[in-house]
């Protein structure tokens, strides 16, 4: 059960050092890990912060593409984009609930995110401008995410690897939503190839900087490693995600915008060129194209459904001693 | 930030008459939001002819570090398995 009385304390005798061991040893043992397991503390906070993250990147998601629920090129497309963006806000839940196993609340992490105090994930802070970009983020920023995301259907924390597994099932309807979009725009005619061409151009590269910065710049990744909370390097996914797409890109009939892409027969791998991650640390330091727009969406959205909120608590309230009344 | 809203456990069978199983949980007002909500979140591909909702602070639960003192003891009796008792060959219908 999702218990929320995590318990931190020590009640034994045995020093830190012991349990922490033994604790390793659980983990090297691929023993899951459940909420009212003694975890370190370090353990606890890191994964507070990696699941919250990732909530809110599926909560903000929703965001570009919620921009084109009303603009859908059909009924079907519309349709579709509907269900997309509600597991989008579905994935956001699971996450969520995994998190406060580990003793955060729902309303600290919404605050987080509404503050500005939380990350979430610096792809979402990019524009949506054309119906080829509903195709891309399907196609690559949830490609991305797979990518990411089946290793921690793995990952040693019981709570999140159980969430993970039902969001991966979900984001392959995602993806694949995604290309057929790009399929259909690359069978159109040279206007529409032209938007998909275009939509690739701007979302290959931030879909490459998804997986964060380059190994030798990654503060936590041994540690988290070790803990199975991290399972490939991120250059390692990033490698994965370039093999994947560039053949993807040529089906389409499309071209990656990257000159140096290339296969390369000796390392079995396509070569990819460098990454600007001068632009990536800028989104995240909050200077990308949408940054301010995204939260103060999400505090509009917030902020109008109060009223709504509390009339449910109050309707709740009011049958409660109701109750309580019959029954005296 | 006030008047989080209670947790709730959700327990759903699926489609071929199995027990209910637990899926999740998630915050809800009342008992009846908790279902419309469970249902949102948690059946948007036919996973479910039924949904269970249930306060979390309404289930009790053993404890971690009785796992030893409550599951050991059935290690040592393995004749509680068929399987214990070899049987003759040539005898059917055991």
């Amino acid at each position: 059960m999702y218990a929320q009385m995590v318990d931190t304390g020590s009640p034994s005798a045995t020093s830190l050092d012991e349990r922490e061991a033994r604790f390793q040893s659980r983990i090297d043992d691929g023993i899951r890990v459940e909420p009212q397991d003694w975890m370190p503390d370090r353990y606890r906070k890191t994964l507070i912060r990696q699941i919250s993250q990732h909530a809110h990147s599926e909560i903000v998601g929703q965001l570009p593409e919620g921009n084109w629920i009303t603009r859908a090129p059909s009924l079907k497309r519309k349709a579709i984009l509907l269900a997309k963006v509600q597991d989008e806000a579905g994935h956001g839940l699971y996450l969520y609930s995994a998190a406060e196993t580990l003793g955060i609340t729902r309303d600290q992490m919404v605050d987080d995110l509404h503050t500005g105090k939380a990350k979430y994930s610096s792809i979402f802070n990019y524009p949506t401008l054309t119906w080829a970009d509903v195709g891309a983020i399907g196609w690559l920023v949830d490609g991305s995410a797979i990518m990411n995301q089946i290793p921690l259907c793995r990952c040693s924390y019981g709570p999140y690897a159980r969430a993970m597994i039902r969001v991966c099932k979900e984001e392959a309807f995602h993806m694949r939503q995604g290309y057929d979009i790009m399929l259909a725009l690359c069978a159109g005619t040279p206007e529409q190839k032209a938007m998909a061409q275009d939509a690739l151009n701007r979302w290959w590269w931030p879909s490459l900087m998804m997986f964060g910065p380059p190994d030798g710049d990654s503060v936590h990744s041994a540690q988290s490693q070790a803990w199975k909370i991290k399972l490939f390097t991120n250059d390692e996914l990033r490698q994965k995600m370039v093999d994947q797409t560039v053949p993807q890109a040529e089906h389409l009939g499309l071209v990656v915008p990257d000159p140096a892409v290339k296969w390369n027969a000796e390392r079995g791998h396509y070569d990819y060129g460098d990454i600007d991650w001068e632009e990536f640390y800028n989104v995240v330091k909050g200077n990308g194209p949408c940054n301010r727009e995204r939260l103060e969406v999400r505090n509009k959205a917030w902020t109008d459904g109060e009223w709504f909120r509390d009339a449910l608590v109050a309707h709740a309230d009011k049958q409660a001693q109701r109750l309580t009344a019959q029954a005296a | 930030m006030k008047n989080q809203w209670p947790l709730w456990e959700v327990f759903i069978r699926s489609q071929h008459g199995l027990a209910h199983r637990h899926v999740g949980s998630l915050h809800a007002p009342d008992a009846t939001m908790a279902l419309n909500n469970a249902r949102d979140v948690y059946t948007r591909r036919n996973e479910g002819v039924s949904i269970w909702v249930v306060k979390s602070t309404d289930i009790t639960a053993s404890h971690p570090d009785d796992k030893a003192e409550l599951f050991d003891p059935a290690n040592s009796k393995v004749y509680r398995h068929p399987t214990f008792f070899p049987m003759p060959e040539e005898v059917k219908g055991l």
